[in-house]
């Protein structure tokens, strides 16, 4: 049967959710492996080395670089305070000194003479990582980090804001096609992740910053909103490090679009359950979406990643349109001729004829995405 | 004439796609006769560039019936029914190479060094200079966080003040900085910089990097040396960045001349071109998250990267850099704003989706217009003569308010302009490819335009830098050849007067004398655009521009030349430089019909 494939995004009940949970740079691993692990779990810690200051010690004191060391009170790895006295000249008859003071914290990492700088580092800055799913350790990777095994629920939207957040998911909108309204969200949903239908205004959203809701799912949004949350025009789909205290997940994309069925289900179906979201997209070479993953019981360890793995469009498939005209409309294939065909812009492609609310049409086969259903 | 190379494998590795093109000798000249492509095989689950090398030489074996390989080994020599004499590749697949450069003034070492990266085809992350307005820990904690494949560090002149330079060598080694891949190297570091700081640099940053040392990129302000860093970035990127990529060790040595990366090898073989002809050239390619443009004038050859102007990717960096009026006003229909930015927003979301309906391919020219417009822009503020050169002025050059640092781009001069990637490339129709040519970079007086319609420059620039002795000779004939016969699709010629000139007014009457004798005349009006048929041949011109009105031989002097037509053909057109468009709604969609129509640029119907 002839068939294509298309970048379909995971709605998958039940997988083996394996995460790399890794250190900028190398530290110590703080668990081993087959350890029960909770999202708050710190796997793996580190220091990363400290800010550094640099201070042009022959300028201030206005000797010559070469002169610096005669000056200096410190040696190169000495640890010093705020306030100590770095190097000092001898002055007039020992009047008259000029002197520089240390302006942190911190150890001599160096002096040059050829410039006659001094360069302070401060204390190292810890850094830390948690386990951010709770699951098991499955691998360590030595001195680095480990990787998380959960059994869970996973689903994957297109485009999202915000880094890592947890809560309860909280099923607002009833249906799919439904919009999640400002008024709909209150007080009481602090630190829940909200599940919505079709689209989220920016006033919605607003809303749920200010009762600090740590993250919505939802089918679309505006474009033109974005720079109203982000303050900039969003150039380039790379994000996960705003700091925002609520994520922001988008299923289909800008405008009003309906969640697709299979993903609201799904999150119905886990209504109330503990989560984990991280809204970090990056659409490049190497695709980062973002993710809701839903732990789901330890026992039941059925993997249906490999049976629900998008096999492409087929005849009978059915699938959404992505790109206007027809814009988010749901249809069949009704066949899938091999022979490039030129579209009304004159444009040569291989097309999928889709039934759409009863008419045939063509489509570029790259302007649809498959909808997978149970 | 025996040949000593008889037929040439060349590959391309790009992101996505990996494509090998097969180069025959065939009677009297090179030419392209088989192409292949295949997705790259550098991610998981392959983590292996050659798979995809081999599948798409796989595909030239079955399209040409020749025998290439020997299970997963190129047959090398050509024996006349199987093999190849030789095989050659680029690649910016992980990514490409990607740079930081230091300087001591932003404007002088600093630019040189951005210079010769960009030249040798990297991306540059970032330019650090002593005067760049950042403190030391500001510039430490920012190469911290660009971890780039290597660094190029310049600064000072031979003999001059070394405290500069050896401050940013410092700032280096406080920042201790770690490369992109490879947890287990040293960082490489070129420094060409004022040779007496040579034994305080390697003091200082010996130790902590790869350190290499070749010769100042400005030993003199009057002079920009970017040769030996160049050469040098090439022969990094092979041993470091190439390395460490999965495969990679493999290919390299399968090759017989250096793995160089694709704009490297596209920008020398525009050099070449440039250089061979006498000819002055703009070379522009358009992909989904970049634009690269090259060019050469008075000589110097000059590339830019602007990093977030694309038709995928970074679509909606356009739309916020130009702003959506400056993309509406290509556009001769009126639109919903609000929807059109989700729609523009879902592009960046989904970027493999194609423009099935007319009035989204007319959008996406819009943007692509744009997208030029500014990458444009970018790249004549930065192709600028040396600047912090004293120039000895004469009395009558007070008169002209000319200085150092002025942009070596003269569109008059401009001979050749060479669209490539997806938007100019697979355009339905050429016209529109001219179109946006034409509109994005306004080309003045007499340039040819033309399209690389299957993006063959990079195989053909590793081919022509070839530098085997006994093989320099013969490669460097077949990029030629192939360039001229079989990447370029030619699309025509454009003329345009240039000068004031009132609404209508006749700016130029033209002469045209065509292979077969016969003569035709044309007026060029101010605001007009017209287009001839006419195939690529020879055709000798006569212009003579109404007063004040220049085509190339100073203002309302005649001119005499010889141009060429093509798939489009001869273009007139006399509209203003800079092109500017009515603010009145309805007379800017009059203008807009009546250009397409007289390029039958898109087809006719309900819109045009």
């Amino acid at each position: 049967m002839a068939h294509s494939y298309t970048p379909g995004l995971k709605v998958l009940k039940k997988t083996i959710f394996k995460k790399e949970r890794i250190l900028p740079l190398k530290g110590d691993v703080l668990v081993k492996s087959g350890d029960q692990l909770t999202p708050d779990t710190i796997v793996a810690s580190t220091n990363l080395p400290g800010n550094v200051q640099m201070l042009k010690v022959s300028n201030i004191l206005n000797i010559d670089p070469k002169d610096v060391v005669e000056a200096l009170q410190v040696k190169e790895g000495q640890e010093v305070k705020k306030g100590d006295i770095i190097a000092e000249t001898s002055g007039i008859f020992g009047m008259f000194k000029s002197s520089v003071e240390s302006p942190v914290d911190g150890t001599i990492e160096s002096i040059s003479q050829s410039t006659g700088r001094v360069v302070v580092r401060e204390a190292p800055i810890p850094v830390e990582v948690d386990a951010y799913v709770s699951g098991v350790v499955d691998e360590v990777v030595e001195n680095e980090g480990i990787v998380l095994k959960s059994n869970a629920a996973f689903i994957q939207g297109i485009f999202g804001i915000a880094g890592e957040k947890r809560g309860d998911l909280l099923l607002v909108s009833s249906g799919p096609g439904e919009e999640l309204t400002a008024d709909q969200i209150t007080g009481d949903m602090k630190g829940k992740i909200l599940i919505g239908g079709s689209f989220l205004s920016l006033d919605a959203y607003k809303k749920a910053l200010s009762v600090q809701v740590a993250g919505i799912v939802v089918g679309g949004f505006n474009y033109y909103d974005l720079k109203a949350v982000l303050g900039y025009n969003l150039g380039v789909a790379i994000t996960g490090t705003e700091k925002l205290n609520t994520a922001l997940i988008v299923t289909e994309g800008y405008g009003s679009i309906p969640m697709s069925e299979a993903t609201f289900s799904l999150l119905k179906e886990n209504d109330g359950k503990a989560a984990s979201i991280n809204g970090a997209t990056q659409i490049r070479a190497g695709v980062i979406r973002p993710e809701i993953v839903i732990p789901i019981d330890a026992g039941n360890t059925d993997d249906d990643s490999s049976s629900k793995m998008p096999e492409g469009i087929q005849e009978g498939s059915t699938v959404r349109v992505i790109r206007s005209p027809n814009f988010g409309k749901i249809g069949k294939v009704i066949s899938l001729p091999a022979e490039l065909n030129k579209m009304e812009s004159e444009t040569m492609v291989r097309v999928a004829e889709i039934n759409i609310d009863g008419k045939n049409i063509l489509i570029p086969r790259a302007n649809l995405e498959m909808v997978e259903t149970e | 004439m025996s040949k000593k190379i008889k037929s040439i494998l060349a590959t391309d590795c790009g992101s996505t796609t990996t494509k090998a093109v097969l180069i025959e000798w065939k009677e009297d000249r090179y030419r392209l006769t088989f192409r292949g492509e295949a997705p790259t095989t550098v991610e998981a689950p392959f983590e292996d560039v050659t798979k995809g090398v081999l599948n798409a030489v796989m595909e030239v074996e079955e399209l040409s019936g020749r025998t290439i390989l020997d299970g997963d080994k190129i047959i090398t020599p050509d024996d006349g029914s199987k093999g190849v004499d030789i095989y050659v590749s680029t690649s910016s697949a992980g990514g490409g190479l990607q740079m930081m450069v230091a300087g001591v003034v932003k404007s002088m070492s600093g630019e040189s060094a951005e210079r010769a990266a960009l030249g040798a085809g990297s991306i540059v992350m970032d330019v650090l200079a002593s005067n760049d307005g950042r403190l030391p820990h500001e510039k430490i904690t920012r190469i911290r966080q660009l971890r780039p494949d290597m660094i190029l560090l310049s600064g000072g002149t031979d003999g001059g003040t070394t405290t500069h330079v050896m401050e940013l060598a410092e700032i280096l080694a406080a920042a201790n900085p770690r490369p992109r891949l490879g947890q287990n190297y040293k960082l490489p570091v070129i420094y060409a910089g004022n040779n007496k700081a040579q034994d305080s640099i390697r003091e200082t940053l010996g130790e902590i990097s790869d350190l290499d040392i070749v010769d100042n990129i400005r030993p003199v302000l009057e002079q920009e040396n970017l040769e030996p860093s160049r050469d040098k970035i090439h022969d990094l990127f092979m041993e470091h960045v190439m390395a460490q990529a999965p495969g990679y060790k493999k290919l390299m040595s399968w090759t017989d001349a250096p793995i160089m990366p694709t704009p490297g090898a596209v920008g020398s073989l525009i050099e070449m071109i440039a250089k061979k002809e006498n000819i002055s050239v703009v070379g522009v390619d358009i992909g989904g998250a970049t634009t690269d443009i090259f060019s050469v004038f008075e000589g110097k050859f000059n590339r830019t990267v602007s990093a977030n102007l694309g038709m995928s990717y970074s679509i909606c960096n356009v739309l916020a850099e130009s702003g959506l009026d400056n993309v509406l006003r290509w556009v001769p229909f009126d639109i919903d704003r609000s929807e059109l930015t989700n729609r523009i927003g879902n592009k960046m979301i989904r970027p493999t989706t194609v423009p099935q309906s007319l009035e989204e391919l007319v959008i996406e020219q819009a943007i692509a217009r744009e997208a030029l417009r500014l990458s444009f822009i970018q790249h004549k503020e930065f192709a600028t003569s040396l600047k912090g050169v004293q120039s000895e002025r004469t009395i009558s050059d007070a008169f002209e308010q000319s200085s150092s640092g002025q942009s070596l781009v003269n569109m008059m001069d401009l001979d050749l302009l060479v669209g490539s990637g997806g938007v100019l490339s697979h355009a339905p129709r050429r016209q529109q490819s001219a179109r946006m040519l034409i509109d994005a970079f306004m080309p003045e007086g007499i340039t040819q335009l033309a399209v690389d319609s299957i993006f063959m420059m990079p195989q053909l620039g590793v081919l022509a830098n070839i530098d085997k002795d006994e093989l320099k000779e013969d490669a460097s004939q077949a990029a030629l050849e192939v360039f001229d016969n079989d990447c370029l699709i030619r699309l025509g010629t454009c003329v345009t007067p240039v000068g004031n000139a009132k609404p209508n007014s006749k700016m130029a009457d033209v002469t045209l004398t065509f292979g077969d004798g016969s003569v035709k005349e044309i007026e060029i009006n101010e605001g007009s655009l017209e287009m001839m048929e006419h195939p690529y041949e020879e055709v000798k011109v006569h212009i003579k521009p109404a007063r004040g009105i220049d085509v190339g031989a100073g203002k309302g002097e005649e001119l005499e030349s010889v141009i060429y037509g093509g798939v489009v053909g001869l273009i007139f057109d006399g509209r203003n430089r800079p092109i500017t468009l009515s603010k009145e709604s309805d007379q800017r969609i009059d203008s807009l019909l009546n250009w397409s129509k007289a390029v039958d640029e898109y087809p006719k119907g309900e819109m045009f």
